[in-house]
């Protein structure tokens, strides 16, 4: 296994940190991980993006250039990524935000509304974790129970007040993934 | 034979290879003397420039540092925190204070590091054989600036102490020279009160001794000093700048 | 110890706390600023010092000052920046001072990018001032390799008297990796063991006072001090040289990269070894020494047909392969300069056709 993730969105959407949650939940099942984020001025105002890899094996490059997938939080993303999702890859709009189609026919595209969806249960700022969690319902490279963990651990006890919000979203965005 | 006068323990015996007329054995003699006067050997520190001093290290009796061109404060911040006990002092020309240092001497003061800098001001460059300095006088002749300082060309020269005077973190400011004993004894107390600044955690602390360079002005130690005191002294007016309490 | 995600400045800068580091002077560029962060918030923890220089010429020379004392101590920029601190790291070297300093490489020249790059190859391993002198340069290939690295850097530079380098690109600065962090060691000034340190002196000690200096004005005098650091560099490239060989014993072609791109290359042979083609890589862990005498007897392998180097520049490293495989056998490159990072498809694409003998 060799998953390989691009998340995409406007500086503040939480990509960042959604790609630290898969990775820290990888690590816990003993898989090999990394993470790596856009830096510089582009994280200011333009897209923040990072990568992860989790994999059975050693990684060789954290740099990801064919992803198995992308998630764009919003148009300028995936504008910028559609085409670095390998060919039978999957790509997940955020069609809230995003109100044209992919243009690939080569790949699976999904059409997740998960800032609708994080307004409806209550957690405008959970669309992040809502399409996590429709990632997850697709590619479940790992467990549910080790997100839910990965987040905890990574909210610490500083966030802890959003585990419960976080959890939801995620579940939301689980269902969203499975239905369509 | 009653002993009427001793060499302070803070110099070694190694022999000064200053020229003759030149202020910086006086002035090597005025901060080691006032070093062991105040007990202070065992923790001393010095870090010595490039420029006529930077055999500095050789001649003050205690753990010493040579540093890069300019740096000494920085390199004096090194060891003053990593050994905040010490007495850390730092001895510079002009061309390395107040030329290619210029940033250093300004965020030392600026961070109120708790060291002590003697800076020597001949308003030349002596090691490299008399160019022009920032402190060089308008229209000074020197090997740079053959035909005079000219201030439309390259500035005025800049006055060190007035403006370090200007920083929050510094402590202590004064400009001495060593034109006549009386100003002598002046300069030994200023450098006095520096350590104690430092020493009393204030802050910064500079004294900046106007010097003489006979060699390179083309003078004798006589006519040198006389030319400090007709036209260096009322460039840069001696006295106290700055002194937090 | 458990693992655990981390970002590989962050990493650094814990493992170098662990190693006994407890002087940091810095000053911010990316891709490595969160190096002085991380030391600003943990060193007044611990009872260190962490201090934003004015500079990066500041910054190296406070680390003179400081390594002096006899304390470790580091300091970490990136490519620009080590460039400035290139007076300070010739000073240290001349007076004989242990230090750690980190690169964490971006592209240039000039302001170049603030992607990942190796184009500092040469500035670090020629020593990279003016002078006879070298660095002892590590290059990890993961944020779990540049802790583990951490204490050889202290302990080596403390060992050799010399500044200890470790170059890591800005994808490993940046990246999170799991890792597993050393227990913490208290490093303690021996007098004994650094004899030459300003730790205080009065006179009538045994010991002589301190003088840490560089100059040495009679010709003589200078000579006997580069012959004692020429002496002290031949013993590190006899004791010092790391590096890891992946991949198939009866190779037909050896790769050589390191850091990142030697990652990348691993896919590379991996993907090949299915295709038929079996391929070496030595990946140098330290950049200087090189690691002259694995390269050259790989090469000299008769079943080997030809050397490739891989690097995220111009082809620095290149030069050193060439030197040490000394015409035994063919040596070609692959790589970019500036930060566009080579594929694992390019590389595969390059050894196939190395491999029919194709230019």
């Amino acid at each position: 296994m060799l998953e390989q993730t691009l998340f995409a969105g406007f500086g503040g959407q939480g990509m960042l940190l959604i790609g630290e949650f898969l990775a820290e939940a990888g690590m816990e099942e003993g898989k090999y991980v990394s993470w790596l984020p856009s830096y510089g001025p582009e994280m200011r105002g333009g897209t923040a993006n990072c990568s992860v890899v989790v994999s059975d094996r050693p990684i060789s490059s954290p740099v990801i250039t064919a992803a198995s997938c992308v998630i764009a939080m919003n148009r300028p993303s995936l504008d910028k990524f559609e085409n670095t999702v390998r060919p039978g890859g999957l790509l997940i709009v955020n069609s809230s935000l995003i109100d044209v189609k992919a243009k690939r026919d080569d790949i699976d595209v999904l059409y997740i509304p998960a800032s609708e969806v994080a307004e409806e249960i209550g957690n405008p700022k959970g669309a992040n974790v809502v399409i996590l969690g429709a990632y997850l319902a697709r590619r479940p490279v790992v467990s549910v129970d080790s997100l839910m963990s990965a987040m905890k651990v990574k909210l610490g006890e500083r966030k802890a007040r959003f585990l419960e919000g976080n959890k939801k979203a995620l579940l939301a965005g689980l269902e969203l993934g499975k239905v369509q | 034979m009653a002993v009427v006068f001793e060499k302070t323990n803070m110099l070694t015996d190694a022999p000064f290879h200053y020229c003759p007329g030149c202020t910086h054995g006086v002035i090597h003699r005025l901060a080691a003397e006032v070093v062991e006067e105040m007990g202070l050997q065992e923790k001393a520190v010095g870090v010595a420039p490039v420029g006529c001093a930077v055999f500095a290290y050789r001649y003050f009796n205690c753990d010493m540092f040579e540093a890069a061109h300019g740096r000494a404060p920085a390199v004096a911040t090194g060891v003053k925190r990593a050994r905040p006990d010490a007495c850390v002092f730092t001895y510079q020309g002009d061309g390395d204070l107040a030329s290619i240092g210029t940033a250093e001497i300004v965020h030392a003061a600026h961070r109120g590091e708790k060291i002590t800098t003697i800076f020597v001001n001949n308003a030349i460059y002596g090691m490299t054989g008399g160019q022009m300095a920032p402190t060089t006088l308008v229209g000074q002749k020197t090997s740079t600036s053959p035909y005079g300082r000219d201030k439309d060309w390259c500035g005025a020269p800049i006055r060190m102490s007035e403006m370090l005077a200007t920083i929050e973190g510094a402590a202590f400011i004064e400009r001495v020279a060593l034109n006549n004993n009386a100003n002598i004894v002046k300069a030994k107390k200023a450098i006095r009160k520096a350590f104690e600044c430092q020493m009393a955690g204030k802050g910064f602390s500079m004294v900046e001794v106007l010097s003489t360079c006979p060699t390179n002005w083309g003078m004798n130690p006589v006519e040198a000093m006389k030319w400090l005191e007709e036209n260096m002294i009322p460039y840069y007016p001696l006295g106290n700048f700055r002194e937090v309490q | 110890m458990a693992k655990i995600l981390m970002k590989g400045n962050e990493a650094i800068a814990e493992a170098a706390i662990r190693a006994g580091c407890r002087f940091f002077f810095g000053y911010p560029i990316t891709p490595q600023t969160e190096v002085p962060e991380y030391m600003a918030a943990r060193m007044p923890e611990i009872g260190g010092c962490f201090l934003q220089a004015e500079s990066e010429v500041a910054a190296i020379n406070m680390v003179y000052g400081a390594a002096g004392t006899g304390v470790r101590v580091m300091t970490s920029s990136s490519s620009p920046g080590v460039s400035l601190k290139q007076e300070g790291i010739s000073y240290i070297a001349g007076a004989e001072l242990p230090c750690v300093i980190i690169n964490v490489m971006r592209g240039g020249p000039g302001l170049g990018g603030i992607q990942a790059s190796q184009g500092d190859y040469f500035q670090s391993t020629r020593g990279g001032g003016h002078g006879d002198y070298r660095c002892i340069v590590y290059a990890p290939a993961s944020v779990q390799e540049v802790v583990d690295l951490m204490g050889v850097a202290f302990d080596a530079a403390d060992q050799y008297r010399c500044p200890a380098m470790i170059v890591a690109d800005g994808i490993i600065g940046q990246m999170m990796e799991p890792v597993e962090l050393p227990e913490p060691y208290e490093y303690k000034v021996d007098t004994e063991k650094k004899p030459w340190a300003a730790t205080g002196w009065k006179p009538g000690d045994k010991k002589e006072r301190a003088v840490i200096n560089s100059l040495y004005i009679e010709v003589d005098e200078l000579h006997e001090l580069n012959t004692r650091l020429q002496a002290r560099y031949r013993e590190i490239e006899k004791n010092e040289v790391r590096y890891e060989v992946y991949g198939d014993e009866d190779a037909e072609l050896v790769v050589c990269a390191y850091g990142t791109v030697a990652r990348i290359c691993k896919a590379a042979i991996d993907e090949l070894r299915d295709k038929g083609l079996k391929v070496k890589l030595i990946r140098p862990i330290t950049l200087w020494p090189f690691p002259v005498d694995c390269v050259k007897a790989a090469a000299e392998a008769p079943e080997v047909k030809a050397v490739l180097t891989v690097e995220l520049n111009a082809g620095q490293m290149l030069e050193d392969v060439k030197l040490a495989v000394n015409g035994a056998k063919p040596v070609e490159f692959l790589g970019n300069p500036g930060s566009k990072m080579p594929t694992v498809e390019e590389i595969c694409e390059k050894l196939l056709a190395m491999s029919k003998g194709e230019e």
